[in-house]
């Protein structure tokens, strides 16, 4: 039976202290997990988060297939997402989308072929005042020119 | 001459701790509060008329005066921030947390709920940890804790990481994740007030919305009342401009400040193009024409005007953008976002884009203005939550008050608009 790496499950014994039903400490616990599974959640973490929290696997599979941030195929150590909503349309994601294409070869959802870049498109990011703009794993990265998202592409190891 | 009240610690690093927070005269409303009987905290704000700033308009001190008697009781703050164009509550959270934390206090002692807490969206990491610094310091100050400043009120707050939906922005889809689950919202009723967060009574208040108590608290309803269009549209109110203008950006006014002195503030059109149109309220608000530049942007004026100030996130579009090309980009955010429950809007939504991106692409035909009005029109009123109605927004907008432009696709079969392009000689 699969389980999850002692830090991640001393990180979860914490969160629990903070809710009144170990239901409620899922979402944490799926982004603890994930975390500890290289960036994404395969069928082992999913089986592990619902063994300690208890909970049946259909209803841990139910929650991760919701939500964007939780990945179910292997991604990149880096994950680009560049948004693609209407403020960034409005002042040129398009071209941005166009570089990060070129620069990695890859198509969205897919990743590089050295597993260094997932490319992601993504909705707004509420950072509509510094558009176009694109976030790296955590980090935004604001009022994008092509030059400059090539540099910052280049950059990531 | 207007002060800015929300914003006024934004730029002063200091502000981030307890004690600069305390130097620019912070949690001196909590201190008031612990004074009064929670009802008359109730009581005041109700009469400051703050509405609530997240999107619904709804008066905040009503909503506190409907929590239920039952014990535990909850308050979640809203920072799920999600509707395209809007960023307004992650300055608020990022440069100044401890107005938050102040605001959600003050409420959670005014509806005698002893924890609180802020359902922040995924993706706002850094918000998130600039957030959990803060409150950690509020709790080694005696701020939070078993006995909120030395008053034996007890509060917890925690800060609760979503994963990436704008649905759980839905305060309802908002609680069903925060109890771990899918964020698909409830049938209402019974509403959160009655039956929230793990069963319990719960108020569910914008990030904005609790910002704004501690100065109704230090400075008096009255004061908060003097500012503003009316007494229906009052206080200081952040507004966050995008698209095509010089200086996008927060800027903070008195509520009601026209559309016209809003563009000023932000510099005006970006590189001084010509305004075709503007979103007065984030993706969910119907689009209005640039004859409309002098609209006061409060709650019921914009409303009057057939759109809706929703989150007050002002989308500006220039003469070079297609209308047709903008609308369908939000037809495909709501598709993506529809939860999936509610089959008018799970099948609309996609409906919608099908029928967006076909017109963008010039394989429209004339008929397609009445199926669209048609596919909203069976998306409006028809699911639980507001979504479907969002949707419908800026796509009937587009039909109803755009329609030539629409049609000049259908008749040239393609986009009249070339992609403009930003960054040329390879910038």
């Amino acid at each position: 039976m699969s389980t999850l790496p002692p830090a991640a499950k001393a990180e979860l014994d914490e969160v629990r202290k903070r809710y009144p039903t170990t239901e409620a400490c899922l979402l944490p616990a799926l982004h603890i997990a994930q975390r500890a599974w290289d960036g994404w959640l395969p069928d082992e973490a999913l089986a592990a988060v619902a063994a300690e929290l208890e909970l049946p696997l259909s209803k841990v599979y139910g929650v991760v297939t919701f939500y964007d941030l939780y990945h179910q195929k292997p991604v990149g150590r880096h994950r680009v997402r560049v948004c693609t909503n209407l403020p960034c349309q409005l002042r040129g994601s398009g071209e941005i989308m166009e570089t990060v294409q070129g620069e990695l070869g890859v198509g969205e959802d897919e990743v590089t072929s050295d597993g260094r870049c997932s490319f992601i498109h993504f909705e707004c990011l509420g950072s509509c005042d510094t558009a176009p703009m694109m976030m790296i794993n955590d980090d935004y990265h604001e009022n994008l020119t092509p030059s400059r998202v090539r540099t910052i592409l280049k950059g990531l190891k | 001459m207007f002060e800015p009240v929300l914003t006024k610690n934004v730029g002063n690093p200091e502000a981030l701790t307890v004690k600069g927070y305390r130097k620019a005269g912070g949690y001196e409303g909590l201190t008031k509060a612990l004074t009064m009987e929670p009802a008359a905290i109730v009581d005041e704000v109700k009469k400051s008329g703050l509405r609530g700033r997240g999107g619904a308009g709804f008066p905040a001190g009503m909503k506190w005066g409907f929590i239920g008697k039952a014990k535990p009781r909850y308050l979640v703050c809203n920072a799920d921030e999600s509707e395209p164009g809007t960023f307004k509550d992650r300055l608020l959270m990022e440069y100044d947390p401890h107005q938050l934390i102040e605001g959600c206090a003050i409420c959670c002692y005014a509806v005698e709920a002893n924890t609180c807490y802020i359902y922040i969206r995924g993706e706002y990491t850094k918000a998130a940890a600039i957030l959990e610094r803060a409150i950690q310091e509020a709790y080694e100050a005696g701020i939070l804790g078993d006995s909120v400043q030395g008053s034996g009120f007890k509060l917890d707050m925690v800060v609760h990481r979503g994963a990436g939906a704008y649905i759980c922005g839905e305060e309802t889809g908002m609680l069903e994740s925060l109890e771990g689950k899918r964020g698909q919202p409830r049938v209402k009723p019974p509403f959160p007030a009655v039956v929230g967060a793990f069963g319990a009574p719960t108020v569910i208040n914008n990030v904005e919305t609790l910002c704004n108590v501690p100065h109704i608290l230090t400075r008096g309803a009255d004061w908060f009342k003097g500012i503003g269009t009316d007494e229906r549209n009052t206080g200081p109110k952040l507004y966050a401009i995008s698209g095509h203008v010089e200086r996008p950006g927060t800027y903070e006014h008195p509520i009601g400040v026209t559309f016209r002195q809003l563009l000023e503030s932000a510099g005006g059109m970006y590189k001084g193009g010509t305004l075709k149109a503007f979103i007065p309220g984030g993706a969910s608000a119907p689009i209005l024409p640039a004859d409309m530049i002098d609209l006061k942007m409060d709650f019921d004026s914009v409303a009057k005007a057939g759109s809706m100030l929703g989150s007050a996130a002002v989308i500006v579009m220039d003469d070079t953008t297609c209308l047709v090309r903008s609308v369908a980009r939000l037809a495909k955010f709501f598709n993506h976002e529809s939860c999936g429950q509610c089959t008018p809007c799970r099948e609309g939504t996609n409906w919608l884009e099908l029928l967006l991106k076909r017109l963008e692409h010039g394989e429209g035909q004339e008929s397609d203005g009445k199926l669209l009005l048609n596919v909203c029109s069976h998306i409006g009123g028809n699911s639980l939550c507001a979504l479907g109605d969002a949707a419908i927004g800026p796509v009937k907008s587009l039909v109803e008050r755009f329609w030539p432009e629409v049609e000049q696709h259908i008749r040239e079969k393609g986009c009249p608009f070339p992609e403009r392009r930003y960054f040329a000689n390879g910038a």
